[in-house]
């Protein structure tokens, strides 16, 4: 009775590394996104790798109508169920102070709408006794700050949730992780100036699945963000206001 | 699709690029990609010199879209895309039975690449280049997509086409027939040239390989180890995770009195009378990329690698250009002799039945000097160098060496009027020239 997991966003390149992770210990997955014909291909990689079961499930975090059918689809199957988040978008600061309707569905695809899943699966997971929910949130929601606090609030709302559900499942003998990834070499990142110390998503992937595996409550990967994090969280408010870090 | 303003360069860091790099992760956005702005692919940039380089221009990295799309258990065909590591492949294929059919010496070279370059591996003699093992491809152009199968014209363009058709995203590969995933492996000291070339031909192994010490003189010239392999089946240790080289290396580290008593050790190492040992896969196929980064051990002004082929009946003319290599005495220990088999699949393929030998320069001091006259050594033995290899010939001796150049360049423009997939090496030996 093989573990599955059920990934949210299956299209980012850090979805995709956790994928073939977990994929080549024998779980298997339910890759779930908004472009399907990618996540095809996907799913044909997560076969080929030794997933005994992949299969392609539409979700948008916009669109709460999609979160029943990957809900019932694990329902059927047997064995532990986990699930992955990877959702989130981060429109540039600019875009946002020209249009503030983009907070809202930034928040949306980064905090509410996931949240609306797990609260959702939540009862399906307690029932089988068993599985992890791994929430990838960001540094970013770690201080608000000039740049991009928009995301970042979505963002450390997501870690609040992630703390209560942690609270929550563990009751019932499953288990829920918070990784706080620094900058990851992805498409989001790709072209950003001032990007430093980019880790490979599939050093991120790995760092998860030991965290699952070690049944980590929180974790910040590569770890030194952990170090990077702590000094700009206890910057005093009256000087941190006047950077721009 | 964005693009990012990055400084680049190929394996060998002696020629280096800056330009824009676009990296889609989608089949989607490569399509985009390449109808708004045509651009050359690269993949692992593990080509030496400048065939992996577009200076001043744009290039699209293929390296995430690395996917297994489909694979026959019972026939072996495998569907990936174009970006996926030769290495990633033996990996995942190995403990099934299958390996690519192909392979050449780092596992980091990606399928895109391997038929781009139309490469060879140590199996050439037997079952030709990686190009022959192809059913078909899919080649994203400005127009669109197309499927090219192996008896359409444009395959043979395509393939050894170093990415003047388009990018290839794509395709559909033979694999071959494992017995497992260790590697039993037979290697016998090599006294000089004349046993190196009688042993080379002799070999009836599926794998075969010569290490050559390129600054062993006079009557140890050609020296080295023959190695032969064969799959199997057994149990070996892992693999360990790579290490990697943190710095480039100061001038020193491969300095000819080091290599000298490096090569010495090296050959030494293997019994008088041979030995018979089992390797991981990895280990036989790809036995630099345990050390991560090497190119950096030649410090940061890189080196060239120099390939040839010359044929059979030149094996003398072959022997005055190891002979000029020994006496010049910069070598690194970085050198291999091998019998090619006449494989080839592409206009622009670099095999030809014959011996091949590679040896590594670091760049400095008279290396480019040495590299160009053994260039003209080749064309005078009627033999070829191998241009996902070259850094330094010129445009004249390239042309006499290739006699389908023209007809490829002829074929290329009809899909590529503008020249919009040229790259360093193309303009550098003028290969898209009518």
């Amino acid at each position: 009775m093989s573990e599955t997991w059920i990934i949210l966003g299956a299209t980012s390149s850090m979805a995709r590394a956790f994928t073939r992770a977990v994929a080549a210990r024998g779980d298997g997955v339910l890759l779930a996104g908004r472009d399907l014909d990618d996540i095809a291909a996907s799913t044909a990689d997560a076969s080929a790798r030794g997933a005994p079961l992949a299969e392609a499930m539409a979700f948008d975090a916009r669109d709460p109508e999609t979160f029943a059918p990957i809900i019932d689809r694990a329902r059927a199957l047997d064995g532990p169920v986990s699930v992955a988040v990877f959702v989130g978008s981060m429109p540039p600061q600019e875009a946002i102070d020209a249009d503030p309707a983009l907070v809202d569905g930034t928040i949306t695809d980064s905090y509410t709408g996931p949240a609306r899943f797990l609260q959702a699966i939540a009862p399906l997971i307690e029932e089988r006794g068993a599985g992890t929910v791994v929430g990838v949130g960001s540094v970013a929601g770690d201080r608000g700050r000039i740049g991009n606090y928009v995301y970042g609030s979505a963002k450390a709302g997501f870690h609040t949730y992630l703390a209560g559900l942690r609270n929550r499942l563990g009751r019932s003998g499953a288990h829920v992780v918070t990784v706080k990834p620094g900058f990851v070499d992805t498409a989001m990142t790709w072209g950003i100036e001032g990007m430093f110390l980019v880790a490979h998503p599939d050093k991120v992937a790995a760092d998860i699945l030991t965290a699952v595996k070690r049944k980590r409550n929180v974790i910040y990967t590569p770890f030194f963000w952990l170090a990077i994090m702590t000094i700009i969280r206890h910057i005093p408010e009256p000087i941190f206001k006047k950077l721009s870090v | 699709m964005s693009w990012k303003q990055a400084e680049y360069s190929g394996w060998g860091r002696a020629l280096r690029a800056s330009g824009e790099l676009a990296r889609p992760e989608r089949a989607r956005h490569l399509a985009a990609v390449m109808a708004a702005s045509p651009s050359p692919a690269i993949g692992n940039r593990r080509s030496y010199g400048d065939a992996c380089l577009n200076s001043g221009g744009k290039a699209v990295d293929l390296t995430r879209l690395d996917r297994i799309l489909g694979f026959d258990e019972d026939t072996g065909l495998l569907d990936v895309e174009a970006g996926v590591g030769i290495g990633a492949l033996a990996d995942i294929f190995a403990p099934r039975g299958w390996l690519p059919p192909v392979m050449p010496g780092t596992g980091y070279a990606t399928v895109g690449g391997c038929i781009a370059n139309d490469v060879h591996g140590k199996n050439h003699h037997n079952d030709g280049t990686f190009g022959a093992h192809v059913e078909s491809f899919t080649l994203v152009t400005p127009n669109g997509e197309e499927t090219v199968r192996a008896d359409d014209a444009l395959f043979g363009v395509s393939v050894a086409g170093l990415g003047q058709t388009g990018a290839i995203r794509s395709a559909r590969i033979a694999m071959k027939r494992a017995k497992g995933d260790v590697m039993i492996v037979t290697e016998r000291r090599i006294a000089d040239w004349d046993e190196h070339l009688a042993l080379l031909d002799a070999s009836e192994a599926t794998y075969t390989v010569g290490w050559v010490d390129a600054t062993a003189r006079g009557a140890g010239l050609g020296r080295g180890i023959l190695e032969e392999g064969e799959t199997g089946s057994g149990l070996v240790p892992r693999p360990k995770g790579a290490k990697s080289v943190p710095l480039d290396a100061p001038g020193f580290a491969l300095s000819p009195p080091v290599v000298r008593l490096f090569n010495e050790a090296y050959w030494r190492r293997v019994p008088g009378n041979g030995r018979t040992v089992v390797k991981p896969i990895n280990d036989f196929f790809f036995p630099l990329d345990k050390i991560r980064d090497w190119n950096r051990l030649y410090g940061k002004t890189g080196f060239h690698q120099f390939q040839c082929v010359v044929p059979l009946d030149a094996a003398g003319a072959l022997r005055a250009i190891m002979e000029k290599i020994t006496r010049a005495g910069i070598a690194s220990p970085l050198a291999v002799l091998k019998r090619m088999g006449p494989g080839r699949a592409g206009l622009m393929s670099f095999p030809m039945e014959g011996y091949t030998l590679a040896v590594d320069f670091p760049n400095r001091g008279r290396a480019a000097e040495l590299v160009r006259s053994l260039v003209r050594d080749t064309a005078d033995a009627g033999g070829r160098i191998y241009l996902a290899k070259d850094s330094l010939a010129e445009p004249e001796t390239v042309a006499a060496m290739y006699p389908e150049r023209a007809a490829w360049a002829k074929a290329v423009a009809t899909i590529d009027p503008d020249g919009q997939f040229e790259t360093d090496l193309t303009r550098r030996l003028k290969l898209r020239a009518p």
